[in-house]
């Protein structure tokens, strides 16, 4: 069994209709990861509208998108491989969808940009590529689909492969590989294809299992403060390890005040003596001495912690109104919530033309992407998202709800 | 870490977010092995103090096991529960074999809820849905906003980007939050093992038969199993190749019933 690997999420980005959607039925059917009875409802829905057996219906629930076939939403599944599980999101190729794409794409650690080979780079390829270099990532593998369609064609694999490789490096994707496949005749997703018998690269799913998660637990401590109880009487600090370890007895700063204090209890649910708790964990605790804490604060090993009330930052516009420069926004990063207001915007681009289209903006439009200025009503302690990625990542909610997501670099 | 530490206390962290976002908040009890899953999260996420109602909606059709499940855990664990029915459908006989399927889990189940919600002024509240149970459900959000007719605009569903979720309700609405949304019923099995909870017994083998999932005792049908203890349970499901819900009467009726009755504010 395989109970103590984490499963590693994944997120399938491209222009509609390159193929997301079959590319993860084949990967289910292929692992072994299919029932047989949703096998044959897929089998009857397709049936039904009249068509061939349509991989896509694995993860096309709604009726409309059966019918439409398009993916509106981000789906979640499952697969598993010799060596882990996977969490596959499915996001959504069309414009209007835009946000459930960013939904899916920042819950994942690697990605798989599929582009049609017959096709080539499209608007929805530009605009999601982007978005990818915008949230980070590090782990990307292209999959040249529908290979099939030019013939197995060593030459036009090659051709686009350079187009794609240009492309990405100018928007600091590095994809590790670059692979020919086709998703609805199953040539090099699980197998290798003797159709393609050129190509000595690894399937889809051997370039899967050399990704790795992020080691977040080896950074120093961050510990957002998301609640305080009393518990029998006591007040008790709970929350969720960010990033690193915390012991019983240790010192730690609370942050944004760069306060010492120190640990005097871990406190789990039915459990005595914690001495140590570990990243991810959702635990409480109790400080030594009397303290003013609140939501918000951070307790931190360290003061590597950038703490400010400007931030420079990457963001993607998601609500569709937009933004002016000056309007209230409220800033959200793990558990602190300050009010604040984009001050300037440097630059900022429209994803699917690539180009620069304005210069010190005074405002934003939906699905622009953009490098601002944000001045905080107080001070917020945050980390380069490379470094400590809960730290360095935040939501700008406008009239309350979420207007744009942001990365700190 | 390992995996189900791992989902534990994303649920917890959730839990512990929706009570901080929402005090008018109350957690729906099935009494089914998920949302005993998730009755018992809560009780972690609190230090065994639960601070909300656990409501359970009593359709009056539920197996004579599930009333006694629920009755004998609610005194050992000390909860607030509140029970919602629909009593003036059950009056008028309301039930599985006086209309469609559709019309009754609208009734008995949706609409009772919809009362109770009205009833306690509630903003939030907390189910135990899993993504892998129905291809709609993959569709979910953890915070999922409903408005006061409870219909699911899943085509206009808010951005969730890291654990930030949407807190904001408008008057008449309500939020439906999903703490173990991201359990598959494998890890649910797992987990009702690791920390040895308690189950209805009717998900063990009797005479060859068990059920997978439970809810009214007209709408659902056992499986052929011999597993009669929870590690047999667990071995079952990880060589299974059927899905979980293929004895549940109202996913049958239509491929779509499931999508609608969503769309309605069904759980």
């Amino acid at each position: 069994m395989l109970m103590e690997e984490r499963a590693l999420p994944i997120v399938i980005v491209g222009h509609v209709d390159h193929g997301k959607s079959t590319l993860i039925g084949r990967l289910l059917y292929d692992t072994g990861c299919l029932p047989p009875d949703k096998f044959s409802e897929i089998q009857h829905s397709s049936e039904t509208l009249g068509r061939n057996l349509e991989f896509a219906f694995v993860m096309d629930c709604f009726e409309e998108e059966r019918s439409r076939g398009i993916t509106i939403d981000t789906t979640q599944t499952f697969f598993k491989t010799p060596k882990r599980r996977y969490v596959i999101i499915d996001a959504p190729g069309h414009k209007e969808f835009l946000k459930n794409m960013i939904t899916g794409s920042s819950q994942a650690e690697a990605a798989l940009l599929i582009i049609d080979a017959f096709e080539g780079i499209r608007d929805q390829t530009r605009r999601h590529a982007y978005i990818l270099g915008m949230l980070g990532f590090k782990q990307v593998c292209v999959l040249l689909n529908k290979i099939d369609l030019v013939h197995y064609s060593q030459d036009k694999f090659l051709s686009l492969k350079g187009e794609v490789i240009d492309f990405l490096n100018q928007l600091n994707v590095h994809p590790t590989f670059i692979l020919p496949i086709s998703a609805i005749h199953g040539d090099n997703v699980a197998k290798p294809s003797e159709k393609i018998s050129w190509f000595d690269g690894p399937t889809v799913l051997q370039a899967l299992d050399t990704f790795e998660p992020l080691k977040i637990e080896e950074k120093p401590l961050r510990f957002p403060i998301q609640d305080i109880y009393t518990i029998d009487g006591k007040k008790t600090i709970v929350g969720r390890i960010e990033a690193g370890e915390l012991k019983k007895g240790q010192s730690v700063y609370l942050l944004p005040e760069k306060k010492k204090v120190e640990v005097k209890e871990i406190k789990k649910f039915l459990e005595k003596d914690v001495s140590i708790a570990h990243f991810e964990e959702s635990i409480g605790i109790r400080l030594k001495g009397r303290h003013r804490v609140k939501r918000g604060q951070i307790l931190t090993a360290d003061l590597s912690s950038w703490i400010s009330d400007q931030i420079k930052a990457n963001i993607f516009w998601l609500d569709p109104t937009g933004y002016r420069v000056g309007e209230a926004l409220l800033f959200r990063c793990v558990t602190q919530e300050v009010p604040c207001r984009i001050d300037k915007i440097n630059r900022k681009f429209d994803p699917a033309s690539m180009e620069l289209t304005e210069e010190d903006a005074s405002s934003i439009k939906g699905a622009e992407v953009a490098d601002v200025l944000l001045q905080l009503d107080e001070k917020v302690a945050v980390d380069p998202f490379n470094e400590i990625p809960e730290m360095g990542r935040f939501v700008l909610e406008k009239e309350g709800r979420p207007a744009a997501g942001g990365i700190i670099l | 870490m390992d995996h189900l530490t791992r989902l534990e206390n994303k649920s917890i962290y959730i839990i512990r977010e929706a009570y901080y976002q929402f005090k008018d908040i109350a957690m729906l009890w099935s009494v089914g092995k998920d949302s005993t899953t998730l009755l018992w999260l809560c009780r972690k996420a609190f230090f065994g103090h639960i601070p909300f109602p656990i409501i359970h909606i009593d359709t009056s059709y539920k197996f004579p096991e599930m009333y006694q499940f629920r009755d004998a855990r609610a005194k050992e664990w000390h909860l607030n529960l509140l029970i919602g029915r629909n009593e003036e459908k059950l009056k008028e006989g309301m039930g599985p074999g006086s209309g469609s399927k559709l019309d009754c889990c609208n009734e008995l189940k949706t609409n009772a809820l919809k009362m109770v919600i009205k009833k306690y002024h509630l903003k939030a509240i907390l189910l135990g849905i899993r993504r892998d149970e129905h291809g709609i459900r993959a569709k979910e959000r953890y915070f999922s906003p409903r408005d006061s007719q409870f219909k699911w605009d899943y085509e206009n569903q808010p951005a969730e980007l890291w654990d930030q979720y949407q807190s904001t309700v408008e008057e008449e609405e309500h939020f439906r939050i999903h703490p173990i949304l991201h359990f598959t019923e494998f890890d649910i099995w797992n987990y009702v093992k690791r920390e040895g909870l308690p189950v209805v017994p009717l998900y063990f083998s009797k005479n060859g038969k068990r059920f997978r999932s439970i809810g009214c005792l007209p709408c659902c049908s056992p499986i052929d199993s011999e597993a009669q203890t929870i590690d047999e349970i667990v071995e079952e499901i990880r060589i299974s190749k059927t899905s979980e819900r293929s004895g549940r009467a109202q996913d049958k009726e239509n491929i779509y019933t499931m999508q609608k009755l969503r769309a309605l504010g069904y759980m």
